[in-house]
C-alpha cells in the first residue's frame, strides 16, 4: 500500500467541500441542513489547513484553523438565533417565504 | 505504517459516508447525527495527522456545543420537514453539475500542484520538534505570542455572537406571572392594610 500523503488528506476535503456545496442545492428549502452544509464546508476548509500544516512543519496553519473553528461557532450560534426568531415571526422557515426585504 | 494507513481509509471513508447522509437524511435529527459522525472521524484525521489539539478542539466545539444547538434548534421549532422536502429532486440535476465541475477544478488544482522545494524553510512559525515539545504546547507558545491579537479579536467575536443570539432570542411575555421586586419593596402599609370599624352586633 503506498503511504498516505498530502494528496490523500487534500482529496478527502475536496469530496467534503464538493459534498457541502451539493447539500445547499439539493435541501433548497431547508436553512437548517444548509447551514449543515456551510458546517460541512468550514471542516473541508480545515482539513486543508491541517494537512498543508503538517506538510509544510509550519504551525500558523493550525492556528488559522482554531481561528475558522471559533468564526464557525459564532456562525452557527447567530444563524440559528436567527431562525428560532425568524420561526417565532412567520411560523415557516422555508426559504422562499424569507422575502420580506424584497422592495 | 500499515496499521496508519487502514486507520486513514477507515476516517476518511466514514467522515464522507456521514456528510453524504447530512444531506440526504430525511429527517433532520438524523442529518444532526450523522454530523455529529463526521466531526468525530474529521478529529480522527486530525489525530493521524499529528495535529492533536486541533482534533480534541474539534470535538469538544462541534460535538459539545454546535451539533447540541442544531439538535435543540430541530427538536424546538415545530416544522413540518416532509413539507420543505418536495422538490428534493428538483436540484438533483443542477446540483449535481455544480457539484463535479467544482470537483473537476479542484482535482485539476491539486492534480498541477507542485510544492516549492524550499517552503519548509520559509515557515512563519516552524514546528518545533516532537521530541522537544508537544503540539498543544507548541500551539499556545505561538498562540499567545505571535498571534495574541487575532486570538483577542477572535474572543470580541464570540461575545458579540453570544450577546447577539441572547438579544435575538429574549422575549417578554403579557401574561406571564413572576417576581417584580421593585414593587414589593415600594409597598407600604397604608395602601395594603386597612383597618374597618365594624358596629358591634351588625354584622359585616
Amino acid at each position: 500500500m503506498m503511504e498516505i500523503g498530502l494528496s490523500h488528506y487534500l482529496t478527502v476535503a475536496a469530496i467534503l467541500f464538493t459534498l457541502g456545496i451539493f447539500g445547499i442545492f439539493l435541501n433548497r428549502k431547508n436553512v437548517i441542513i444548509i447551514l449543515m452544509s456551510v458546517e460541512l464546508i468550514l471542516l473541508a476548509v480545515n482539513i486543508n489547513l491541517v494537512a498543508f500544516s503538517v506538510h509544510l512543519n509550519d504551525l500558523a496553519g493550525q492556528v488559522f484553523a482554531l481561528f475558522v473553528l471559533a468564526i464557525a461557532a459564532a456562525e452557527a450560534a447567530i444563524g440559528l438565533a436567527i431562525l428560532v426568531v425568524y420561526f417565532r415571526n412567520r411560523g415557516s422557515i422555508a426559504v422562499e417565504d424569507i422575502n420580506l426585504m424584497k422592495g | 505504517m500499515i496499521i496508519q494507513t487502514i486507520a486513514f481509509y477507515a476516517f476518511a471513508a466514514v467522515t464522507v459516508a456521514s456528510a453524504v447522509m447530512v444531506i440526504s437524511a430525511r429527517n433532520p435529527v438524523h442529518s444532526v447525527l450523522f454530523l455529529i459522525l463526521a466531526f468525530f472521524n474529521a478529529a480522527g484525521l486530525f489525530v493521524l495527522m499529528g495535529a492533536e489539539f486541533i482534533a480534541m478542539i474539534l470535538v469538544i466545539v462541534y460535538v459539545g456545543a454546535v451539533a447540541v444547538l442544531f439538535l435543540f434548534v430541530v427538536m424546538m421549532l415545530d416544522i413540518n420537514f416532509v413539507e420543505l422536502r418536495q422538490g428534493f429532486l428538483q436540484y438533483l440535476p443542477i446540483g449535481a453539475l455544480v457539484g463535479l465541475v467544482l470537483l473537476a477544478e479542484l482535482v485539476m488544482i491539486f492534480g498541477s500542484w507542485i510544492v516549492a522545494p524550499d517552503s519548509a524553510d520559509r515557515a512563519a512559525s516552524p514546528t518545533p520538534l516532537l521530541t522537544e515539545t508537544a503540539n498543544t504546547n507548541a500551539l499556545g507558545q505561538i498562540l499567545y505570542t505571535d498571534y495574541v491579537y487575532l486570538f483577542q479579536v477572535s474572543g470580541l467575536i464570540l461575545l458579540v455572537a453570544m450577546i447577539g443570539a441572547i438579544v435575538l432570542t429574549l422575549r417578554s411575555r403579557e401574561g406571564v406571572k413572576r417576581q417584580r421586586i421593585g414593587a414589593q419593596i415600594s409597598r407600604s402599609r397604608e395602601d395594603s392594610v386597612e383597618i374597618k370599624h365594624v358596629e358591634p352586633g351588625s354584622g359585616v
